[in-house]
């Protein structure tokens, strides 16, 4: 077995019947690969570590690995894990989502979690639609392409995850995709030890309802797609604005020094308590 | 020599009812509280905001709806805190999913309820009793519930304890239901003694955490429930799960969890029925009533005993699971019974459920904003 199999078995709950649920060729898997080598090259102990998810594909990630894990209802997983945080502020908590859970349903949670700054690391996992539910369009579906429920192709703007984030004032936001795995690895290990809110945005296509809409034939076929449209954020800066549209930007687009929520409240407890 | 008798510490105080449902939090152990601001239950959180703090590891959050404020307590409850939040009509609709999840999670945690005049935005500053079937049936799926009600305020104290204590106890969410005129009547209240008080806090697991089963189908019904980060590392989630609390479909595992659910609510239905019998003993005639409607009815019947009128009260505090061995007693005992209440008839449809034709029940509803009043139920009760 390959070193990094190994490694990732370990973290593995062997209790939990396989298989997992993710189609052949999606993404999540990856991503749940790049969260157990983070998380271990970290050193973080397993019990300390708290997943909670919202609902859909990216939704189940957690029940496969040995953390403490809450599966949580649509939208609303950044609402437990500010109460788990606030609670107990030693723990790390790490939020998975999707884009329809994260921008769709749960808008306003991430808006507040990012503005309040309080000490989480998410990980949007957007891959362009509903895909537990069969392809309904969701909030990040592009302009014209299709869905189930977009069988004329899609009319409305897309919504850009890591802008919402930046604006909204995560002091931590990064894009990322399933083909730069080392990239991954990266920028969820920075976005844990971010003190403050840290969310990566991790481009992971579905092509069994995505792909199966939109003209791509295998996973091999949406992920070449994919490699292609991606560009780094610095060589997005030197590109002709023709070549622009479409690119799929990676890379850290804010990163700002500042104290968790959680540890602004400690701060004031000591404070009133006089033991400063 | 005489054993040393302590000095009890119990303070009086002038407050709200809703002042006193922070006062009974935290003589619980309560040491977190998110929610979001509704009239009238907003000195909950505003008195949450200066308290809380203040105690080591306190935490106080205002969140950014109704939903995220019950996700929030959940959440701290999983990490070992006793966690409440407060509520009016609209922001206890927006929770409804909420408590469903905390119901299948066994999660506790105390929800008070400030009931005003619905539907939808309704009378804000006005009292009303609409929300007593949706505390019982408002999230979806089949669960138990237990809810509680308070008429005044130094019932909202006790209640608030209880409920803590059968949250705690029964690893399930407790419903508190106030009404706008019990959480905004000031009067003198009495804190009793922390040592006098019983408090339950939850079982946490002993065992090997190899051992451990988080939602086991033992005798009591409840497994014990360590907080996040403790070394008990186990999946918490909304689908129907087996006893390690993952994902299942086969049947005979849903059905389990289920009928658990259910039972370990059921089983301790003696200790969770609560109701006052005032000047019962003899009645032929009885008034069935809850919360600030209760407070009226006690003076009606007072003054209809005056008037040699053989009147009876009976004051259910615990609404669901509804006090049915109670309300047969009086029924078996009185050819008439009346149930005053501020709505439609919620609670006179339970009491018809049960009394299936023995005696006459009068339904006495005001729906118009205002309280019901002692005169209008000694009316109705001289009228037989």
């Amino acid at each position: 077995m390959a070193k990094v199999t190994q490694l990732i078995h370990n973290y593995l709950r062997h209790s939990k019947r396989f298989p997992h649920v993710f189609c052949p060729g999606c993404g999540h898997g990856i991503v749940l690969g790049s969260l157990i080598r983070s998380v271990h090259s970290l050193g973080l102990a397993k019990d300390d570590v708290v997943l909670v998810a919202g609902i859909g594909c990216s939704g189940r990630i957690p029940v496969y690995v040995d953390f403490n894990s809450v599966h949580t209802t649509h939208g609303r997983a950044l609402t437990f894990a500010t109460g788990i945080k606030m609670a107990n502020p030693r723990l790390t908590v790490i939020v998975i989502m999707g884009d329809g859970d994260a921008l769709s349903i749960g808008g306003n949670h991430l808006i507040h979690a990012a503005r309040r700054n309080i000490g989480l690391a998410a990980l949007v996992l957007n891959n362009h639609i509903y895909g537990m539910t069969g392809g309904q369009s969701s909030c990040t579906t592009p302009l014209g392409s299709y869905s189930t429920t977009t069988p004329f192709g899609q009319l409305e703007e897309e919504f850009d995850i890591s802008r919402v984030a930046k604006v909204c004032g995560s002091s931590f936001v990064a894009r990322t995709t399933v083909m730069q795995a080392r990239h991954m690895d990266k920028m969820i290990s920075t976005a844990i030890t971010h003190p403050g809110f840290g969310m990566v945005e991790i481009i992971s296509p579905c092509h069994t309802q995505f792909g199966r809409k939109n003209r791509f034939k295998t996973s091999v076929d949406m992920y070449r797609w994919l490699q292609k449209k991606s560009v780094s954020l610095d060589k997005f800066q030197e590109l002709p604005p023709e070549k622009r549209k479409d690119a799929v930007v990676t890379g850290i687009f804010e990163q700002k020094d500042c104290i968790g929520l959680e540890e602004k409240h400690a701060r004031m407890r000591r404070e009133l308590r006089g033991e400063t | 020599m005489a054993a040393k008798s302590r000095k009890k510490r119990t303070t009086e105080i002038f407050a709200l009812g809703n002042e006193a449902v922070v006062e009974g939090a935290l003589l619980a152990g309560c040491t977190f509280y998110a929610g979001y601001p509704i009239t009238p239950s907003t000195e909950i959180a505003e008195e949450m905001s200066a308290r809380l703090p203040r105690l080591r590891g306190g935490v106080f959050i205002q969140m950014e709806d109704e939903i995220a404020g019950l996700g929030a307590v959940i959440g701290a409850s999983l990490a070992g805190r006793k966690a409440m939040t407060a509520t009016s009509g609209p922001g206890f609709s927006l929770m409804q999913e909420h408590i469903g999840y905390a119901c299948i999670t066994e999660v506790p945690l105390v929800l008070a309820n400030v009931m005003r005049t619905g539907p939808s935005t309704g009378m804000p500053t006005s009292p009303a009793q609409g929300d007593v079937q949706q505390a019982r049936w408002g999230t979806h799926g089949d669960h138990p519930i237990i809810v509680l009600s308070a008429g005044d305020v130094q019932e909202c104290l006790h209640m608030t304890v209880t409920a803590f204590n059968f949250a705690e106890k029964y690893r399930t969410p407790v419903i508190l239901l106030l009404d706008e005129v019990t959480a905004h009547t000031r009067e003198k209240i009495t804190l009793p003694d922390p040592d006098d008080t019983y408090v339950f806090s939850r079982l946490t697991p002993s065992m090997p955490p190899e051992w451990y089963l988080p939602y086991e189908d033992n005798m009591r019904g409840v497994s014990p429930m360590p907080p996040l980060g403790s070394g008990y590392r186990y999946h918490v989630t909304g689908l129907i799960h087996d006893d390690h609390g993952y994902p299942t479909s086969n049947p005979k595992e849903v059905e389990q969890l289920m009928q658990r659910l259910f039972r370990k609510i059921d089983q301790f239905f003696y200790d969770i029925q609560m109701v006052d019998e005032i000047m019962c003993e003899d009645a032929e005639i009885c008034v069935i009533a809850y919360g600030c409607v209760a407070r009226a009815a006690e003076l009606a019947v007072q003054q209809a005993r005056e008037r040699g009128e053989k009147a009876g009260l009976l004051k259910l505090k615990t609404l669901f699971p509804f006090p049915r061995p109670a309300v047969e007693k009086m029924i078996r005992k009185c050819p008439t019974l009346i149930v005053p209440e501020m709505n439609m008839g919620q609670m006179s449809r339970e009491i018809k459920r049960v009394n299936n034709g023995q005696s006459k029940i009068h339904t006495l509803n005001r729906v118009d904003g205002q309280i019901i009043t002692p005169g209008q139920i000694l009316s109705r009760i001289l009228k037989g």
